[in-house]
């Protein structure tokens, strides 16, 4: 009797599943996004090479601030048109996920650049009266 | 919406058993959360390559620096084909929901060739980097060069030799539920090297060559 009752079970599960993975797929792009993400990709990834290789702003800090601006932009782009991120996928923990994996990044890249840069400055001979920034050093 | 609240109701006045297909949907979408998390994994592999670049990428050690080696047209060129190949693989994800295995194929294959495409401009790089006697050992900038291009090529890599199994399990076995989630899993990684390969040529190649 009980197995029987599991064989059922089994079988709407199944159709559950098909049904499921229909509306899996159907948030999986569309013609449409996957064009507009390329175009837009292949707009933000031109601009900056003509920036570089064109020489167009005069200081190379500006043409890196502006250059990093566009990766971030892409990089979202990518992250909606290509990996079909939203805040509903998976019940929200893949973009929990993402979030958490977005901080370390920060505290990672910001971190080491931070420490080095502070330690690069304090080594360098003549530095070692700053007391300012000994105190950066030394939390 | 009707659909979920009929099942519920059944569920509840139904046997014990019946309960459990409530809850059982979780595992067919757990292979691709649980690869969305090997990829965020994937993702702090990669920042600590791009930190260790931004912390050693001028120091040259008296050899030469990233303005007088990167060759900014073969890096468009390279960039050009990761990203064809990124929309050709959406196009093959396109036709598998329509279940149409040749296109699918046609697709998957273009992908693949576009992908080898890129490997040998990075590995013709390589070899042309070395030759001039800039290898990873020449100096810190070039060491971390090295090892964050070098990643990333090694990711394509592997992302191809996956691309090839996974045309053989379709040739073999067509479109079932298990080579669709395959194919999707493959998605998610080939559409987040394409990312990846954004911070590379940004960071790395466009901001190298700044003065």
């Amino acid at each position: 009797m009980s197995e029987h009752h599991m064989t059922t079970a089994h079988a709407d599960d199944h159709g559950h599943h098909d049904h499921h993975e229909h509306d899996d797929h159907a948030n999986h792009g569309s013609l449409k996004s996957y064009t507009i993400g390329f175009i837009l990709s292949v707009i933000l990834t031109a601009i900056p090479f003509w920036m570089v290789m064109g020489n167009v702003f005069e200081s190379s800090s500006t043409t890196a601030m502006v250059i990093l601006g566009f990766a971030a932009v892409q990089i979202v782009v990518h992250m909606i048109y290509f990996l079909h991120m939203n805040t509903k996928a998976e019940g929200g923990w893949s973009m929990l996920a993402l979030i958490f994996t977005i901080v370390i990044v920060v505290i990672t890249l910001a971190g080491s650049l931070w420490v080095m840069y502070h330690l690069n400055h304090n080594m360098m001979p003549g530095m070692m009266h700053d007391g300012t920034h000994s105190t950066h050093k030394m939390p | 919406m009707s659909d979920i609240t009929a099942n519920t109701v059944d569920a509840l006045n139904a046997d014990p058993s019946a309960r459990y297909y409530v809850r059982e949907h979780h595992p067919q979408n757990g292979t691709l959360l649980g690869f969305w998390i090997y990829l965020m994994s994937d993702c702090l592999i990669f920042a600590c390559l791009f930190a260790a670049y931004a912390v050693l990428g001028r120091n040259y050690a008296g050899g030469p620096s990233g303005a007088e080696l990167f060759d900014l047209p073969l890096v468009a060129m390279n960039t050009a084909l990761l990203l064809l190949s990124s929309i050709t693989y959406g196009f093959a994800m396109l036709e598998s929901v329509r279940k149409r295995l040749r296109p699918t194929m046609a697709w998957l294959a273009i992908t693949g060739l576009l992908g080898a495409g890129f490997l040998a401009l990075e590995l013709y790089e390589f070899s042309h980097l070395i030759h001039q006697g800039a290898g990873p050992q020449r100096s810190a900038f070039l060491t971390s060069f090295f090892a964050l291009v070098g990643t990333h090529g090694l990711h394509v890599a592997f992302g191809i030799v996956w691309l090839i199994t996974l045309m053989f399990q379709l040739k073999r076995h067509g479109l079932i539920p298990e080579n669709n989630r395959r194919l999707m899993c493959l998605s998610m990684f080939w559409h987040f090297l394409d990312v990846i390969w954004i911070g590379v040529f940004t960071f790395v190649y466009l901001m190298g060559v700044l003065p």
